[in-house]
């Protein structure tokens, strides 16, 4: 840092510098390395939460028959998965993806790193409450994991835990797993609500000078909105983990019947986080795909006010759509009519979405790099999770497939084919500021096309095995009659989901490698406007030089008429007038 | 780093921020509207299940209000307590700041041993958290639940207002605390608040 520089961020630069090992790469209260903590998390998680797919997948395709390389852990069965494993295996499976993947992923890794260098500031507005959010995390991590060497195994009642089958050990037949998995998610939660107070206190304000709402980037608006989701959802789970393990513990009986408590209780807390968590999953996955489109197009982005107001009414919509989880659970019809009528309307904010990333790709020049194939994947597989999504927003329709693979196959288009894909994406376009290097090209796309190829293998045919009336979590498809004429699409979706796991070994190879032997990265890349690419690469510690950017644009200015690049950085100032205002 | 950072931000020029005398006066709020769904939730469900019982006790005549007004009475004398010690922070005068800090945390101690008291007499009477002798169980575990999860913000409270003395001590000019001392009296009012609704809820109604 330069001798000009203002006296605080001297101070606190030359602190830094004097920081050890510690205090650099393990309790960091820097941004971007808690977002690089966050994203290492879950990309380890990310391998336990596929491995236990496979499982679930080997058992469905070859019922009953040793599992290849579990012989030796499962030694009394020989390698074969019991039903109490199996139920084990698709509960931790979903558990971990949700809240240990995919959300220390997008809303952590990206977050923490995405905020900050967008706006304009130097770091959150609570470097330590941030640090302390990803250790609370991270414990709670641990503590999940730990389920899994616990005697009677990991919890088993599905990721939902629906009562009275979580909140009774005989039902199950597991203690101490359910336990954990309710102090997991408890001490998760408490994270999380840090790192929203973080997030929200940012973006309102520390935004750089000129960097007013709407010349935010889409994803910051995004990152925004999932943070008040977090804020206002988490707890309800908070609050309804603690209701259960009082249940499990001190023979309360919020959700027993025998008591005078009501199962139904519990589903309505469980979806009423469980719903505006869906969008937690996917607006930053959103946001992303809006960030790398416009790039890669070199066009603006198309509808930036309508993009912005879109993600806010999903925000809103997300509170009172949670019943169409419900609807089979027992419920008013008129209420359920509602909650069909308010499900059908969250479509439009999403069709909104979706036809302005077609209209920003509409005329562009398209650059096929491997960000932009992971974007493109998004928003094509969210078309097919969202259109999935409105069959079972129709009550008759839902009484008929709910339970069944049809509902797998819908998650897996929107978590899988929108959150994931969204979070490859994100990882590939920002990896060079992230880490100061280029990712291999060659790998990305051996690791883009087979992931796309067998992902649609693997979750396609569950639309039609669902429909075919297959339920979701049964141990034995050949157990049942009227599923064994289509048991061989259990086989093929199984040997899809062990392409879509092989696929993702260029992409570990590729981080890795990259990460110490990559290409070192120019300080923009992609030719992007943003102002996260005026940083060097890596951004050092506080990010910025002696003092802020300032912003003077809209964030997607691309191929601007009137000047000669085909960008124009958000720091680059007005040419003729002064104060013109671009969005 | 957190004197470095509030150095940072108290020089650096910023677009259009809501709180611009602090950041954490913005978390705070934040945190307090997550610490309102929790409550809610806690709340809502005790709601929903008095509502379908067909069994439930009288509150009024189960639990007796007599010491939980006072209790309430309490509560609400230490949120003017808080007002008054930030009153005099502004005005310069630390020593009587202090003193009135230290009557709110005074507060605060009380209202959380007479409701250790009201506790150990409800429990001594028979109102278990899994049962009690007039009816529905879950009047017994809605009210320790709800009571209980307010007594720990109530103790939580009592920690941060004695952490707010050391620190106004700890700082020469008492306009240096003001800022931090508003925040805490933030988390106070709320928890105030909270029991308002608690007393209505769960006492009176």
């Amino acid at each position: 840092m330069s001798a000009h520089a203002a006296t605080a961020h001297g101070h606190a630069t030359h602190e830094h510098h004097d920081l050890g090992f510690l205090r650099t790469y393990v309790f960091s209260t820097d941004h971007k390395m808690i977002a690089k903590q966050f994203l290492f998390m879950g990309l380890f998680m990310f391998v336990i939460g596929g491995l236990l797919a496979l499982l679930v997948r080997w058992q469905l395709a070859w019922p009953e028959t040793p599992v290849p390389g579990l012989a030796g852990i499962l030694t009394e069965t020989g390698g074969v998965l019991e039903p109490s494993q199996y139920n084990m295996a698709f509960t931790m499976h979903a558990t971990i993806m949700v809240f240990f993947v995919i959300m220390p992923i997008l809303a952590g890794a990206f977050g923490n790193f995405c905020i900050p260098l967008m706006i304009g500031a130097r770091d959150m507005a609570f470097p330590t409450l941030n640090m302390l959010s990803f250790w609370t995390t991270f414990t709670a991590g641990l503590v999940m994991l730990a389920g899994f060497f616990v005697p009677g195994g990991h919890a088993a009642a599905g990721w939902t835990s629906y009562a009275p089958l979580s909140s009774v050990v005989q039902y199950t037949g597991v203690n101490w797993g359910q336990n954990i998995w309710c102090i997991s998610l408890f001490t998760m939660g408490i994270g999380s609500m840090m790192g929203s107070i973080n997030y929200i206190t940012t973006v309102i304000n520390m935004r750089a000078p000129g960097m007013s709402l709407f010349r935010m980037p889409l994803v910051v608006w995004s990152l925004f909105i999932t943070a008040i989701l977090l804020l206002l959802a988490l707890p309800v789970l908070t609050s309804g983990v603690a209701m259960l393990l009082f249940d499990r513990w001190l023979g309360t009986s919020w959700f027993l019947p025998s008591g005078g408590g009501e199962p139904l209780l519990w589903q309505h807390l469980f979806w009423y986080f469980g719903h505006p968590e869906v969008y937690i999953l996917i607006l930053p996955a959103m946001g992303i795909a809006s960030e790398i489109l416009p790039v890669f197009s070199r066009k603006p982005i198309f509808g930036y006010h309508a993009m912005a107001f879109s993600m806010i009414a999903i925000a809103f919509l997300s509170w009172i759509v949670y019943g169409h989880h419900m609807f089979v659970s027992g419920m008013n019809p008129a209420l359920g009519m509602a909650f069909m009528v308010t499900t059908m309307i969250i479509a439009v904010p999403s069709a909104i979405k979706t036809f302005n990333w077609l209209g920003t790709l509409w005329g562009g020049r398209i650059q096929f790099t491997v960000p932009m194939l992971n974007a493109l994947a998004f928003v094509s597989m969210f078309v097919i999770g969202g259109l999935s999504g409105i069959f079972m927003a129709s009550t008759p329709v839902d009484i008929y497939i709910q339970d069944t693979y049809f509902i797998v196959a819908h998650i897996h288009y929107v978590v899988f084919g929108g959150s994931i894909f969204g979070a490859f994406a994100a990882i590939y376009f920002w990896f060079p500021k992230m880490f100061g290097r280029l990712t291999n090209t060659a790998l990305g796309h051996l690791h883009f096309w087979p992931s796309f190829v067998f992902f649609n293998l693997t979750f396609f045919p569950m639309h039609i095995i669902g429909v075919g009336g297959q339920m979701r979590r049964i141990y034995n498809p050949l157990q049942y009659e009227f599923l064994q004429h289509q048991q061989h699409w259990n086989v093929i979706i199984t040997i899809g989901a062990i392409g879509l796991g092989i696929s993702q070994i260029p992409f570990i190879v590729n981080f890795f490698w990259s990460m110490v032997a990559g290409k070192p990265a120019p300080l923009n890349p992609w030719n992007s406007t943003t102002l996260e690419w005026t940083a060097a690469s890596p951004p050092p510690h506080l990010n910025w030089g002696p003092t802020l950017p300032t912003v003077y644009r809209g964030p997607y200015e691309y191929s601007v008429p009137e000047e000669s690049a085909d960008f124009s950085p958000q720091t680059q100032p007005p040419r003729a007038v002064a104060g013109a205002r671009r969005h | 780093m957190s004197a470095a950072t509030h150095a940072t931000h108290a020089v650096e020029p910023a677009e259009t921020p809501l709180t611009p005398e602090s950041w954490g006066k913005l978390g705070m709020w934040i945190f307090l509207a997550g610490d309102a769904v929790g409550f809610g939730t806690l709340l809502a469900g005790y709601g929903i299940m008095r509502a379908s019982s067909a069994d439930w006790p009288d509150p009024y005549a189960a639990l007796g209000i007599n010491l939980t007004a006072l209790m309430t009475f309490l509560l609400i004398c230490s949120s003017v307590t808080m007002v008054k010690a930030l009153e005099w922070l502004g005005k310069g005068d630390k020593r009587r700041a202090i003193n009135y800090l230290l009557f709110t945390a005074l507060g605060g101690t009380i209202f959380v041993s007479l409701q250790a008291y009201e506790w150990t007499h409800l429990i001594h009477r028979g109102l278990l958290i899994n049962g009690n002798p007039w009816g529905a169980a879950l009047f017994g575990t809605s009210f320790f639940l709800v009571t209980g999860f307010h007594g720990l913000h109530v103790t939580g409270g009592v920690i941060y207002l004695l952490s707010m003395v050391r620190w106004i001590l700890n700082r020469p000019d008492p306009a240096a605390s003001y800022n931090a001392v508003e925040i805490a009296g933030l988390y106070w009012h709320f928890v105030d608040l909270v029991w308002i609704m608690v007393f209505t809820f769960m006492y009176l109604l």
